[in-house]
């Protein structure tokens, strides 16, 4: 009997999700709530770019990028799946879950290779 | 035998699944709220994505940028992405126990143990991340 | 024959034809006025607060030979202290409609007989007390999840198709000779997997799971449970055959751990918590099968044919076994 691919995906999905219930929070509220309410200090541009630049820290970010992405389309597709009852449409939303994924990591790599 | 085959019984009674069979429990609610987390998390991706590439573009994408996180309709849609997080990793940690079994000594960890030490990772990763945005690494 | 088919008070020449009851006469005087005061001295529980009460069970009829959907039955039925969900409805076939349909046997939780959903849970009737669901009405419906024959009894063939595929015996290479000993085990090895050998099939987990419902392929929570039951045995060897069977994409993937089966599990046996350790050890060996294809636990699926290893598990594609299978004390001792 032919083996599923489901362990591949599923590897992906449990990494990206252990590493978004690791990270993701504090990134968030720092990120998106505290800094533009002004509980933090802001940092320029400049700073910015030079705290982003080195090669660790994009890779770092391209894999908590990459597996988040993978983390949501797997979840996703099963919620389509169970939560819609759309598991006649397995190929599709297969395609759109998990080829958007990977078009956007794709787009990641690119654009933290070529960062700044 | 075709393991396949399942007897056709006209008169058997089989019962649909309602569409909304998610509403129908507090627990299978619960379930599916979980599970929608995931649109959070794949959004927050994107989000630090977008950031970066406005931050190449330059300053005025970037202050665009800074411009649209600070309008506060933006802001409120954030704290539930935020919630949406954080329900993500308390869901996510609590359940660790159930898929990892770990074993000191011949003796199998306690299920409070194993969550423990991962909300502990938990703590420590979000310190590191705060003092990295902060500029800790430069 | 039908009976007359009532609620609340009742014929006794009916009760007492239908079923051949066992009780007294004065059982049979007490039946006629369900719902008032019946003594109840017959059946020893006189003197007992509540004696007179009685609590509506609501109970979901499907007779196919008249009906093409199913319907509602309303009964009252003594709220008796000490009386489970499983006492209201032989109450009700003995006394007040033989024509109930229903399934229980032991009537104290170990043979998985008798699971039902009550109150849109799934439960086993004779666990769960009257007197909880007080003031009622109680509502009792077949389990979810299966096809229904009749009334309360519902056809369990889908799991037990399911739960022979994943082989739930003890697969050897080679069974050691009786002159040898027993298979000696620590108690750690035992502990192992001594949750998952509790299961008694009751199917509460197949009906609170929601992917068993929309998912056909699902091998469903017991049937995985018992799997792993035997992979983490000690002296089993067929982790690798079963692995052929729960690794395809409705074996365990299908499973999004909405944790619902391990809740009603009334034997404790946690099969979320198995599936969960399952699906690590398989994209475990996944991942190695691909990286290191060389080693032994990737026989099975390079070959894809697990029949050379010993004649008594030729069984492929259910095929019956014609030899004794060397490994039947173990399988006749139970799980």
């Amino acid at each position: 009997m032919r083996r599923s691919r489901e362990p591949f995906f599923w590897a992906l999905f449990s990494s990206g999700g252990m590493l978004a219930a690791l990270v993701l929070p504090a990134a968030a509220i720092y990120l998106w709530v505290a800094r533009p309410l002004g509980w933090v200090p802001a940092a320029t541009d400049a700073e910015l770019v030079a705290r982003f630049a080195p090669v660790l820290v994009r890779l770092v970010l391209f894999v908590v990028i990459a597996l988040a992405l993978f983390h949501w389309a797997h979840r996703f597709r099963y919620t389509l799946y169970d939560g819609l009852q759309l598991a006649h449409l397995y190929g599709l939303i297969a395609t759109i879950c998990y080829g958007g994924a990977t078009l956007l990591t794709i787009v990641a790599a690119w654009v933290l290779w070529r960062f700044p | 035998m075709n393991p396949a085959y399942r007897p056709h019984h006209p008169k058997w009674h089989r019962e649909r699944m309602p569409i909304f069979w998610w509403l129908g429990r507090i627990s299978y609610t619960k379930f599916i709220t979980r599970e929608l987390t995931s649109l959070a998390v794949g959004y927050a991706a994107l989000l630090l994505l977008v950031e970066i590439g406005a931050l190449a573009r330059g300053e005025a994408a970037h202050a665009r940028f800074l411009r649209f996180l600070a309008a506060p309709p933006v802001v409120a849609f954030h704290l539930l992405v935020c919630a949406a997080l954080v329900f993500h990793s308390v869901t996510w940690l609590n359940l660790a126990p159930k898929a990892l079994v770990l074993r000191l000594g011949g003796r199998r960890l306690p299920d409070w143990a194993v969550v423990s030490a991962h909300y502990l990772a938990w703590l420590a990763a979000s310190a590191v991340v705060v003092w990295f945005l902060r500029g800790g690494a430069a | 024959m039908p009976l007359a088919v009532t609620t609340g008070s009742t014929g006794t020449a009916g009760a007492a034809g239908a079923t051949g009851t066992p009780r007294g006469p004065a059982a049979a005087a007490a039946t006629a006025t369900v719902g008032a005061t019946a003594t109840a001295g017959a059946t020893g529980t006189a003197g007992m607060a509540g004696a007179t009460e009685t609590i509506a069970i609501e109970v979901q009829r499907y007779r196919p030979e008249e009906e093409t959907a199913p319907s509602w039955q309303r009964y009252e039925v003594p709220l008796r202290r000490d009386w489970m969900v499983l006492d209201g409805l032989n109450y009700i076939k003995d006394s007040l409609d033989g024509t109930l349909s229903y399934r229980w046997a032991c009537r104290m939780g170990v043979c998985g007989s008798c699971g039902m959903m009550v109150n849109g849970k799934p439960v086993l009737t004779c666990a769960t007390y009257l007197s909880a669901l007080a003031p009622g009405p109680v509502r009792v419906e077949p389990l979810r999840g299966f096809p229904v024959i009749r009334d309360l009894v519902v056809d369990v063939r889908d799991f037990l198709d399911k739960l022979k595929s994943v082989k739930p015996w003890i697969l050897r290479s080679e069974d050691k000779p009786l002159a040898d000993g027993e298979y000696l085990q620590t108690p750690a090895e035992l502990a192992e997997y001594k949750p998952y050998s509790m299961c008694i099939n009751c199917l509460l987990c197949y009906s609170a799971c929601p992917i068993y419902a929309l998912e056909d392929g699902f091998v469903g929570p017991a049937a995985i449970a018992l799997a792993q039951r035997y992979n983490l045995d000690t002296r089993d060897e067929g982790a690798a055959e079963r692995l052929d069977v729960l690794s395809q994409h409705e074996g365990i993937w299908a499973c999004t751990f909405v944790g619902e089966c391990s809740t009603v599990c009334p034997k404790g046996v946690d099969p979320a918590g198995a599936i969960q350790r399952y699906k690590v050890a398989a994209t475990a060996e996944w991942w190695r099968s691909l990286l290191l294809p060389w080693g032994k636990a990737s026989r099975s699926a390079a070959t894809g044919d697990d029949r050379g290893r010993s004649p008594s598990r030729s069984a492929a594609a259910g095929k019956e076994q014609a030899e004794p299978r060397p490994a039947g004390d173990e399988r006749s001792r139970g799980r």
